[in-house]
């Protein structure tokens, strides 16, 4: 009975975004106020069938309904709560219904608050919003229907593939998903500027927060996924440049460059018609990436399609969606004004080389993800593309990137001072000296590039700290007038310094992670010991552990310094899932510091002993801790007056608001 | 600066940069990509030892071994032709005879592939799609290694 409903809500969703996609558009064409006016209560009550649906599909989760073919297939009734609602989105049809209930979602969200905008482009933007939404409800209708029931219900359902069973899978896709679906948001609006053939600056401010918010969910949806696969795969990686995670960092490139290009289009009224093809590129590769991981054109964790009328109908969308909207593009982009002029060094200067890298960077990947298989499908060579292919050619296009990011922020707009931004930023630049002294003091080896990475590392986080410190004069007034300084700045100003410091945090953990890192394989016997680094880990045997799911072999084993003390336990197992027969690797980690120890198990041996890997990854907790860093400098950057979405306007606007910072 | 002299800047700095990437990408492209063979690829091609390569096809049944320091040392078969794998180090969970296996490694003199990487695999239903497609060239494709439990929807899944 829910399930049925749930699809007939999907099926009420269906026509309404079919209305919302046709009526205002008609309506901006006759100029016709009630038509147009159509658009935000229908997109409001599109998501209400949306989320019914959803709703639906949860309660069929919740209560182990295993008559639903999707719940059987995916869930159990042994499974904990958390798991059995996580894999609503651990599966191809579930993760689609939450994609298209995002995206009902922002769309219910543009038609509340987007009360001051202009009436046309509003009502073109919220019909691009429902296209998109429709494609998509039609492609869960028609060849993933979550719905669907076994005559002959079952009495449990087959689980959740353990290796998805996992907390950090609770928080990854729904995030990386906002981020996808956030840049929906800008693709409306571009297309919606382009269909009227006008773009202002007040487009730009509308669009920033949307960006920076799906930049954030992005930024932090990857982060987390990159520590999943860290602690769950059992071998310490932090990144495999896997096809999937790069679809994944394609729309954030694309998006960083938007972020920052959209600025200058806000603040000066340029960039116009570059900010729409990179609004349109960057859902365009979100779409790229939901087409790559759900197609099954590619093998990973993540594919849960193989049925092929899935692929064909998500290329379909693609050409549809990404090519009308090039073709728009190149159609209606002469038509709109270009503006403001700037010389070569300044604040928009720096931000177009910012742009070219990302995008360049972007490309490489782009290049590197869809090679092997368009050459597949073109001679039939199987090739793979992996990491070194990715080092050679995106690791030298962001070393310019981030040498000169540090001086975009000090640069004026309009006209910059290249010479005044370096003398300001000499303490830094000695800083990243010193580090990379420091680290070629005391490495032991390791490649010789590496302290140079450290050196930058340093850099970046003390230009966005030198950037802070000449807004506030900290060095120059009394301390009480630089705090009230500080007080005064613009959060935009502090989220642009942390988001940069972030930045170079990441960097850092990444270098000395993959410079410095050791390992150790070992096989041992209870009251065997293995060292690395400075400590010394003692096997004390395997026991057993029983979850509601599953079956663990744990080791223990004592750390100790090599000096003796003892610091604590770790606890690895090998867990094994009856249900799917089948066995997962759970890494135990001890944190020191911002290192970790990281130990996993593999299975025991013939004769009685047991392999473990062992690593010492130095500082790889700042890989993450700098997406932390970013996520918080784009939530000040968000949280800034200018930015906020439905704050109250001051009755008399002055004009002199406008032109501050 | 006049107008037309920051246009030719802006325009010369990125197709400066872009010059940059795409010679970056053709010489990485050159030097790093790695071509999937099956073991009759390998006699096929006349692979040279030294050359990296990805070696993919079914664990023969009972080739496996286990020697001291973790050292294992196993055959690779399409049906038509076995190779000789040899890897030190932890195999990745549900390796296992009889079933798909990528090893990335390179070839040495005596015909040994000696592979520094096992692609882990984390489904029992799981066969990359690499060997299968080899399996289904050289003929021995059996339908049973696509059985999947008996759901009317099938899945793989797995890295």
């Amino acid at each position: 009975m829910i399930a049925e409903l749930g699809h007939y809500a999907l099926i009420l969703a269906l026509g309404l975004a079919l209305l919302q996609g046709s009526m205002p558009i008609l309506g901006t064409r006759s100029d016709d106020p009630a038509l147009m006016g159509m658009a935000a209560p229908i997109a409001l009550a599109q998501f209400a069938f949306v989320a019914v649906a959803f709703l639906a599909l949860a309660a069929c989760y919740v209560t182990s309904d295993f008559s639903v073919l999707n719940v059987y297939e995916n869930s159990n009734s042994t499974m904990p709560l958390i798991y059995r609602l996580t894999s609503i989105w651990g599966n191809h049809e579930g993760s689609m219904m939450l994609w298209v209930s995002i995206l009902a979602f922002f769309g219910a969200l543009v038609a509340v608050f987007g009360g001051n905008l202009p009436v046309k482009l509003k009502a073109n933007a919220l019909a691009v919003q429902a296209w998109i939404a429709a494609a998509f409800e039609l492609f869960i209708l028609t060849t993933s229907n979550p719905f669907l029931r076994i005559p002959d219900a079952p009495f449990e359902g087959r689980d959740l593939n353990p290796i998805l069973q996992d907390p950090g899978l609770a928080f990854h896709p729904p995030l990386l998903y906002l981020g996808y679906v956030g840049f929906s948001i800008s693709f409306s609006f571009a297309i919606a500027a382009l269909i009227e053939g006008r773009i202002d600056a007040a487009w730009a401010r509308f669009v920033r927060p949307w960006v920076l918010g799906a930049w954030m969910c992005l930024t932090l949806g990857i982060a987390g996924g990159s520590y999943w696969a860290y602690y769950e795969l059992g071998w310490g990686g932090f990144w495999f440049w896997d096809p999937v995670e790069n679809a994944s960092l394609m729309p954030w490139l694309a998006g960083t460059a938007l972020l920052h290009s959209a600025v200058v289009m806000e603040k000066r009224g340029a960039l116009k018609v570059w900010t729409i093809l990179l609004a349109i590129l960057a859902f365009s590769l979100s779409l790229i990436g939901t087409f790559l991981v759900r197609s099954g054109v590619l093998t990973s964790v993540h594919t849960f399609a193989n049925d092929p009328r899935r692929g064909i109908f998500i290329l379909a969308i693609l050409l549809v969606f990404i090519g009308g909207a090039l073709a728009l593009y190149a159609w209606r982009a002469p038509l709109l004004k270009q503006g403001g002029l700037f010389a070569p060094i300044s604040r928009e200067g720096a931000l177009v080389l910012n742009n070219l890298f990302l995008v360049s960077a972007c490309a490489t990947v782009f290049v590197g993800t869809l090679y092997p298989l368009a050459l597949e499908a073109l001679t039939g060579d199987k090739i793979s593309v992996g990491p070194p292919f990715f080092n050679a050619t995106f690791g030298p296009l962001f070393v310019p990137l981030l040498l000169a990011m540090p001086f975009g922020p000090l640069l004026g707009w309009k006209r910059g001072d290249v010479l005044g931004a370096a003398q300001r930023l000499a303490a830094a630049a000695m800083l990243g000296a010193v580090a990379v002294a420091a680290a070629f003091a005391l490495q032991h080896g390791g490649p010789v590039l590496a302290p140079f990475g450290v050196g930058l590392g340093i850099f970046v986080m003390a230009g966005a700290l030198v950037d802070l410190a000449e807004r506030t004069m900290v060095l120059r007034v009394p301390f009480a007038a630089a705090l009230r300084r500080a007080a005064g700045l613009p959060r935009s100003a502090w989220g642009t310094a942390f988001a940069h410091f972030g930045i170079g945090v990441s960097l850092i953990g990444i270098v000395v992670v993959t410079a410095w890192g050791s390992e150790r394989i070992a096989s041992l016997r209870p009251g065997d010991s293995v060292d690395i680094a400075s400590y010394r880990l003692t096997f004390e045997g395997l026991f057993d552990r029983t979850g509601s799911n599953y079956r663990d072999v744990a080791g223990r084993f004592l750390v100790r310094r090599t000096t003796g003390e003892i610091i604590g336990t770790m606890e690895p197992s090998r867990r094994t899932f009856p249900s799917r027969n089948m066995a997962t690797t759970e890494a135990a980690l001890m944190g020191r510091g911002l290192s970790q120890l990281y130990l996993s198990l593999g299975d025991q041996n013939p004769d009685g002993t047991t392999p473990v890997r062992l690593y010492f990854k130095p500082l790889v907790t700042m890989i993450w801790l700098g997406a932390l860093f970013m996520f918080v400098g784009g939530a000040l950057s968000l949280s800034d007056r200018r930015l906020r979405i439905g704050a109250p306007r001051p009755a008399k606007m002055r004009p002199a608001l406008q032109a501050a910072e | 600066m006049t107008r037309k002299q920051r246009r030719l800047v802006l325009i010369g700095g990125s197709l400066g940069v872009l010059i940059v990437a795409v010679a970056l990408m053709l010489n990485a492209l050159r030097d790093s990509i790695v071509f999937f063979n099956s073991p009759s690829d390998v006699a096929e091609k006349h692979v040279p030892p030294g050359t990296r390569i990805r070696l993919g096809g079914l664990v023969k049944d009972g080739s496996l071994l286990r020697g001291d320091n973790l050292k294992v040392s196993f055959v690779v078969t399409d049906g038509s032709r076995d190779m000789h794998v040899a890897y030190q180090g932890v195999l990745p969970d549900l390796f296992r005879e009889g079933q798909g296996v990528v090893a990335e490694g390179t070839l040495d003199a005596s015909g040994v592939f000696n592979a520094d990487t096992i692609l882990a695999k984390h489904d029992e239903t799981y066969m990359p799609k690499e060997v299968a497609d080899a399996l289904k060239k050289s003929g021995h494709w059996q339908d049973e290694y696509a059985q999947r439990p008996a759901t009317p929807v099938s899945r793989g899944s797995s890295k």
